[in-house]
C-alpha cells in the first residue's frame, strides 16, 4: 500500500526511536507539520530556528542518540546554519531536516528558496537533497547511521515539498550499504603495541584527552587505563568532564585558557598520549612549535585529525574505548610519582587563587558550590567568553556528572537553547546552564520555550555589562584604554524579564548571598534565572605572576 | 617542498558529489591545477581526476578530507611512474595560405590532427602527456592562437 511521503518521512523517524523534534513550521514543511500532527512524536516549538538545532544537539547529547530539528525552506533553513556548525565543529550527531521549494522550481529565486545544502556544505558530515520521493527511507536510514557513527556530526536532508506529497511504498532498510564509508573502530594492534613498548621508555607522559572520550563513552576505559598507568592527566575544553577533576591525576585544563602549569607539563612531558581530541589551536597555541625531545602518540577516530596540527609518531585510528580496552591489555611500569606530586601542590595552589573574594560576588565559588550541590548526574552547560572559562575551571566533574559547551566553534547563545534540550531529555536531572549577559541575550526569546513546556533549567546570568571576552582581550592585546565596542551599558532589567516571561528569579551580587541562592534555585524543578552582577575586570584564568601568554 | 601529483578520486554518483569535491578545496585553501570527471563503466561510479600542487603535508591532508567525504569511494595517488598520464588540447590556430602547409607539418610530426578548417583557421587536437602539449603550444604559437582549450591530465594506474 502506498503512503504519502510525509508520512513515510514520520516512519523513519519512528524506526529510528525518535522522540522529541525541535522545529518551526512554515509553507514548505506543511505536508511534514500535517504527517507530524498525526503521530506520537513530540514536537517543541521554539522561537528562533538555530534555538531548534542547539536544542536537538543538547537532547541527543544528554541521551547519547541523534537530535532531530526541522525547519521550512529559505529564512528558516539558514537560521539553523549557526547551530549546525556548532554540532559539526564539537562532533555533536544530528539530523536536520529542511523543507525545499518544489522540486520544479529549484533554482528560480523563488519565494523563501536557500540553497541550504551549499550554504551547509562545509559543516554537514554529509546532506541529501531528496530528489525521488522513492529514495527517503534509504536518504533516512543512511543519514542517522551517518550523524551517529565514526566521527559523529550533523547531516542535512532537504526535502522539496512537492515530494513530501509523493505517494510511496513504504519500506525501512534493514542496513546501510555505502561504499565510501566504513570508519575504523578497532585500532590495529601493531601501533598499540609501538604505543605501549614507547610509553613504557618515556619518564614523563602526560594524557590529554578530549570530547572523543565523551563521544565513544570511554570514561571508565580512561579511569582504568590511567590508575594502571599512573600517568596524569589534562583536557581539553570538550574533554572538560571525560576525567574526574577531583583525581590526583587529574591537572587542569590546558592551551590558551588552561594555566601555566598544565601547558609547562605540555612541554616538558616527553611523551603526549593524546585520545579523542583535535588538538587545535586553542589547545596547542601554548606548546613550543618544535619539541625534538617529545613524541606524540595520537588516538582519534577521524584519520584526517591525526597529523594535522601536531606531528605525530605513533597514529592510533579507532574508537577511544577499543583502544583503550586494547591498552589495558598491557603492563606500564611509567615512574611518575614526582610529577603527580608537583600537580596537587600546583592544582592547590591554583584552586585557592580561584577561589580567593573578588571585588564582587566569585563567579567561580558560585559555580564550584553549586556544582557540588547538583546531584551526581548534574549537567552544567557553558556559554561562550569568559564565562564559559570561569565554568570548565571550576565545575567540579565527579561521578556522572557531564559538561556540555560549544568548544570548537564557540557561539554564544549556546547554552540556553542547549540546556533547554539536555533538560528535556533527561526531566529528573538537575541541568544548569551559566552564560554572559551579552550570551544570554542573543537567543532569549526561547525562555519562552522553557517555560511553555515547563522545562526546569536553572539559569545562571553572569552580568558585567560587558562582552568580558573580547574586553580582556582588547586589555591584553592593546591596553586598558583600547576598550571598544564591548560595552551593554544598557541592559534591560532581567528580572522583569524573568517575571514576563513567569519565570522565578533572584539577582544577588555577594558571596554571601550565594547560600541562599543556590537553596532557593533547587528547591523544586521550575526553571529558575538567577542574576549574579560581577566585576568586569576578572580575568577569565586567575594570574599566578608572570605572564600568561609566555 | 611542493610537488605535483595526480589523484584519481572514485566516487558514489550522487548529484552533488562533484561540488563537494571541488568546495573542498576551496574551503580548505587547496588549489586545484585541473580536474575532470565522467562516468565509468558502472554508471552509479564516477571517476574524478584532480592534479595538485603541494608539500607532502598538503596532499596528505587532502587525502585524508577527501576520505572524509561520504560519496568518496578510493583515491589512489598517481605519479607518471606509476600511471599512464595524457591530456586532451585543442587548439584554432590562424591558418592562411602557406602557412596552412606548414602547420600540417607540425602536426605530423606531433602526431596530433586537424578536425576542422575553413580559410582562416584550423582546429587541431592533440592527445598527449602535458610536456608534450605544451611543446605543440610552442610551435603554433607563432601561427597566431586564436583560442584554445585543454582538460589538463587524466590518468590511469598502470597494473
Amino acid at each position: 500500500m502506498k503512503i504519502k511521503a510525509a508520512d513515510a518521512i514520520i516512519k523513519c523517524l519512528e524506526q529510528e526511536n525518535v522522540n522529541v523534534i525541535f522545529g518551526y513550521p512554515g509553507g514548505a514543511v506543511l505536508p511534514l507539520y500535517e504527517a507530524l500532527r498525526n503521530s506520537n512524536i513530540k514536537h517543541v516549538l521554539v522561537r528562533q530556528e538555530q534555538s531548534a538545532a542547539h536544542m536537538a544537539s543538547g537532547y541527543g547529547r544528554a541521551l547519547n542518540t541523534v537530535g532531530v530539528c526541522m525547519a521550512t525552506s529559505g529564512p528558516g533553513a539558514t537560521n539553523l546554519i549557526t547551530g549546525i556548525a556548532t554540532a559539526y565543529m564539537d562532533s555533536i550527531p544530528l539530523v536536520v531536516i529542511t523543507g525545499q521549494v518544489n522540486s520544479n522550481t529549484i533554482g528560480r529565486d523563488i519565494f523563501q528558496e536557500a540553497d541550504i545544502i551549499g550554504a551547509t556544505q562545509s559543516f554537514t558530515k554529509n546532506s541529501y537533497l531528496v530528489k525521488d520521493a522513492k529514495e527517503l527511507p534509504r536518504i533516512f536510514k543512511e543519514a542517522f547511521f551517518i550523524a551517529s557513527t565514526g566521527r559523529m556530526g550533523p547531516v542535512l536532508i532537504d526535502i522539496p515539498r512537492d515530494i513530501q506529497e509523493f505517494l510511496i511504498e513504504f519500506e525501512y532498510p534493514k542496513e546501510v550499504n555505502i561504499r565510501g564509508y566504513k570508519p575504523t573502530l578497532s585500532g590495529n594492534t601493531r601501533q598499540v603495541k609501538r604505543a605501549v613498548d614507547l610509553i613504557n621508555k618515556c619518564k614523563q607522559p602526560v594524557i590529554c584527552v578530549g570530547g572523543g572520550i565523551r563521544a565513544a563513552n570511554a570514561t571508565k576505559e580512561l579511569e582504568h587505563f590511567v590508575q594502571k598507568s599512573k600517568i596524569p592527566v589534562v583536557c581539553t575544553l570538550m574533554g572538560g568532564d571525560a576525567f574526574p577533576n577531583d583525581s590526583e591525576y587529574f591537572a587542569g585544563l590546558l592551551g590558551s585558557h588552561g594555566y601555566n602549569f598544565v601547558n609547562r607539563m605540555m612541554n616538558d612531558a616527553d611523551l603526549l598520549i593524546v585520545i579523542g581530541a583535535r588538538f587545535a589551536d586553542r589547545s596547542t597555541s601554548m606548546m613550543k612549535k618544535e619539541n625534538k625531545n617529545q613524541n606524540v602518540i595520537h588516538i582519534d577516530i577521524d584519520p584526517a585529525e591525526i597529523g594535522k596540527n601536531v606531528a605525530v609518531q605513533i597514529p592510533i585510528v579507532g574508537d577511544a574505548k577499543e583502544i583503550l580496552n586494547c591498552l589495558l591489555e598491557h603492563d606500564f611500569n611509567v615512574n611518575d610519582e614526582h610529577w603527580l606530586k608537583e600537580i596537587q601542590e600546583s592544582r592547590k595552589v591554583f584552586l585557592k587563587k580561584m577561589f580567593e573574594p573578588d571585588t564582587t560576588l566569585n563567579p567561580k565559588s558560585l559555580i564550584y558550590k553549586l556544582s557540588e550541590k547538583m546531584g551526581k548526574d548534574g549537567i552544567w552547560v557553558a556559554d561562550v567568553g569568559i564565562n564559559q572559562i570561569w565554568a570548565a575551571h571550576s565545575f567540579k566533574v565527579n561521578e556522572s556528572k557531564r559538561f556540555f559547551t560549544s568548544g570548537g566553534l564557540g557561539t554564544m547563545g549556546y547554552s540556553l537553547p542547549a540546556s533547554i534540550g539536555v533538560k528535556m531529555a533527561l526531566p529528573e536531572t538537575t541541568v544548569v546552564a551559566s552564560m554572559g549577559d551579552g550570551g544570554f541575550q542573543m537567543l532569549l526569546s526561547d525562555l519562552a520555550t522553557a517555560r511553555m513546556n515547563n522545562v526546569g533549567v536553572k539559569f545562571i546570568v553572569f552580568n558585567n555589562s560587558n562582552l568580558g571576552m573580547v574586553r580582556e582581550l582588547q586589555k591584553n592585546t592593546y591596553d586598558e584604554n583600547s576598550y571598544f565596542g564591548i560595552s551593554l551599558s544598557f541592559n534591560p532589567d532581567f528580572m522583569k524579564l524573568a517575571e514576563a516571561y513567569s519565570i522565578k528569579h533572584l539577582k544577588i551580587s555577594k558571596d554571601d548571598e550565594v547560600e541562599y541562592a543556590i537553596s532557593e534555585m533547587l528547591k523544586d524543578n521550575e526553571p529558575f534565572l538567577l542574576e549574579c552582577i560581577v566585576d568586569p575586570d576578572i580575568p577569565s584564568v586567575p594570574r599566578l605572576g608572570g605572564k600568561r601568554h609566555e | 617542498m611542493n610537488k605535483r601529483v595526480i589523484l584519481s578520486i572514485l566516487v558514489e554518483n550522487y548529484s552533488g558529489t562533484l561540488s563537494k569535491v571541488s568546495g573542498l578545496f576551496t574551503r580548505r585553501g587547496y588549489n586545484i591545477d585541473s580536474l575532470n570527471v565522467a562516468e565509468t563503466q558502472d554508471p552509479k561510479i564516477s571517476r574524478i581526476t584532480v592534479a595538485v600542487t603541494g608539500d607532502s603535508y598538503i596532499i596528505e591532508q587532502i587525502t585524508k578530507q577527501l576520505h572524509k567525504l561520504i560519496n568518496v569511494i578510493k583515491i589512489t595517488t598517481l605519479s607518471e611512474e606509476t600511471s599512464v598520464q595524457k591530456e586532451l588540447m585543442m587548439i584554432k590556430v590562424s591558418a592562411v595560405g602557406n602557412k596552412r602547409s606548414e602547420i600540417m607539418q607540425i602536426v605530423d610530426i606531433f602526431k596530433a590532427n586537424i578536425s576542422y578548417v575553413n580559410n582562416k583557421n584550423m582546429i587541431v587536437v592533440i592527445t598527449g602527456s602535458e610536456d608534450k602539449n605544451n611543446a605543440f603550444l610552442e610551435m603554433l604559437k607563432p601561427y597566431g592562437i586564436v583560442e584554445m582549450t585543454r582538460t589538463g591530465p587524466t590518468a590511469l594506474e598502470r597494473c
